[in-house]
């Protein structure tokens, strides 16, 4: 466990900063709701002329008069986007900055087989996502109660399942990444989250672009599809682990093989 | 038993040589110099025998074991100390001996407080604030605490001021004498002649030479000082000659008969033939072959 304390240690500071960051702009959101609720005549009518970016951003399927809607609108997004950022750069940094940093030497010089070094980063990669999670999660569902709401409770625990269940996907494919790659982790972690994130974009404002579904983990965490059917895409959701664990086998076939300079 | 034995070892990074067909033999206990100058091999050696890099083809074993099988197992009996130590950022220098020991689960505390106290190292330092010295320092107890039966030092005294360097040589020798091997790369021939009972000498990643210290100096040449006239370009096996204010000096490697037939000639007031130093036998291997040392 010498390596996943490590790891853990390494990323005290960047896990408390996001969790801040994200857990403030949630509890900030989720403030405004009373206010946002009692202009919601406007808000429908400002949002409908919006065109296909109302579609683009599931706003025609949902209610921001209701918590569940407007949760899974305003508060997905930040929770979306922050977290698939933390994960990405977390996992992405978490092998190549050993070299980068030239501490690989260090690391791999004690009698500590490269698989369990893979083994427990990947483990405090995880261990982090859900730290993370988990303080958002507390806090999202803390702030729901403070402003007096009835807490729709399937709703916000699936759309926090599916944003875990995203971050841990994007992990895995950055982890594959981070074991191919010595520098450049976060410009590559930070863009392909991006990216995620505008492919699903272009998936809900095309139907030619529909095949993008499967390849955005942004897909199985659409809140109007989440709110509206009461449950996450299964094959999506599999499939996206799928490309995680490949990405993560492959991490591990290259790592155990690669000279360390 | 054998601490390092490499057969035809062999490392090509992509088209770029690393070494090519090493074969290199150091018996168990010894002090052994391996002596090169930058870009000759001496690293990839290292990291080819601690399993970082892989071989090209070839092979090597190291305390009997073989570096692709059993690698762990190898690491848990070395000491490695690299000529860049390079640490984990915000850890301070005791926290880095606690991972260390660690990564090796082992309770180092009693070695790692000795050692600190003889090479004068502060473990509350950050790591960040150490000085190349006092990083030297760290890495050499983190090479030394779970006292390993065979250490590679690559570099060892880079940044190390004379009296450290001397109490670091003095825990060598009391760590030699105890039965640990030292295997010390380094390009300092004077710490190789001081320090080391056998060498080998490496070049574009081929060894070119290897021998005990003394064998090295023997059969390289003299170093033949004349005072007086002499005319010795005639000669071959004549190197290195510099015109001194009384006379010429040089190394010689050629037949001495033919050098005392010139020297007859001339007129000689004094005359020396030393063994050289380790420094001019190095040149002299790299000189021969038409590389710069």
């Amino acid at each position: 466990m010498t390596v996943f304390k490590l790891e853990l240690r390494q990323g005290k500071t960047a896990l408390i900063v996001w969790t801040a960051a994200i857990g403030f702009l949630l509890a900030v959101c989720i403030f405004l709701f009373p206010e946002m609720k009692g202009e919601m005549v406007t808000l429908t009518s400002v949002f409908a002329s919006m065109g296909s970016f109302t579609a683009a951003f599931g706003m025609d399927r949902l209610s921001f008069g209701e918590l569940s809607g407007f949760y899974a609108i305003e508060c997905g997004n930040i929770l979306g986007l922050g977290g698939a950022f933390f994960a990405a750069l977390t996992a992405v940094n978490v092998l190549a900055k050993e070299e980068k940093d030239r501490t690989a030497e260090f690391l791999l010089t004690h009698p500590v087989s490269r698989g369990r070094v893979l083994a427990e980063k990947l483990c405090a990669v995880l261990a982090q996502i859900t730290a993370m999670n988990a303080v958002l999660l507390a806090l999202s569902l803390g702030c729901m109660a403070a402003i007096g709401e009835d807490i729709p409770w399937r709703a916000v625990l699936l759309l926090h399942l599916g944003y875990f269940l995203l971050q841990t996907e994007l992990a895995g494919v950055c982890f594959g990444i981070s074991a191919f790659i010595r520098r450049g982790g976060p410009g590559i972690g930070l863009g392909l989250a991006a990216a995620m994130y505008f492919l699903n974009l272009i998936s809900n404002l095309s139907s030619s672009a529909e095949f993008l579904r499967y390849v955005t983990p942004f897909a199985y965490c659409e809140g109007a599809d989440i709110i509206s059917s009461g449950t996450l895409d299964t094959a999506l959701v599999l499939l996206g682990l799928g490309y995680a664990v490949a990405a993560a086998a492959a991490a591990c076939l290259h790592y155990t093989r690669k000279d360390i300079r | 038993m054998q601490a390092i034995r490499t057969a035809g070892l062999t490392k090509y990074y992509g088209r770029a040589r690393g070494i090519e067909k090493l074969d290199l033999t150091v018996e168990e206990g010894e002090f052994f110099g391996f002596i090169g100058p930058n870009g000759a091999g001496k690293s990839t050696t290292i990291r080819t025998l601690l399993g970082l890099i892989r071989p090209t083809s070839g092979s090597a074993s190291v305390l009997g074991l073989d570096i692709e099988k059993d690698r762990q197992r190898i690491l848990s009996q070395v000491g490695y100390l690299p000529a860049e130590a390079a640490f984990y950022p915000g850890m301070r220098v005791g926290e880095v001996l606690r991972l260390s020991a660690g990564l090796r689960g082992r309770d180092c505390r009693g070695a790692a407080e000795e050692l600190c106290s003889r090479l004068q190292l502060d473990v509350s330092r950050k790591v960040e604030e150490l000085s190349l010295g006092n990083r030297k320092k760290a890495a050499i107890v983190c090479a030394l605490q779970h006292e390993p039966r065979l250490l590679i030092l690559d570099e060892p005294t880079s940044g190390l001021d004379p009296l450290m360097q001397r109490a670091f040589f003095q825990i060598l020798r009391e760590r030699n004498q105890a039965g640990v091997t030292v295997f010390l790369s380094s390009h300092v021939l004077s710490e190789i002649q001081r320090n080391c009972t056998r060498a080998a000498i490496i070049r574009q990643g081929r060894l070119i030479a290897c021998d005990s210290v003394e064998g090295l100096a023997q059969a390289g040449a003299r170093r033949v000082t004349v005072h007086g006239q002499a005319d010795v370009s005639g000669l071959s096996g004549v190197r290195d000659l510099q015109q001194t204010g009384e006379g010429v000096s040089f190394l010689y490697s050629g037949d001495m008969n033919a050098l005392l037939s010139v020297l007859a000639q001339g007129c000689i007031r004094d005359l020396s033939l030393t063994e050289p130093d380790l420094e001019e036998v190095f040149l002299h291997y790299y000189e021969e072959r038409g590389v710069d040392a």
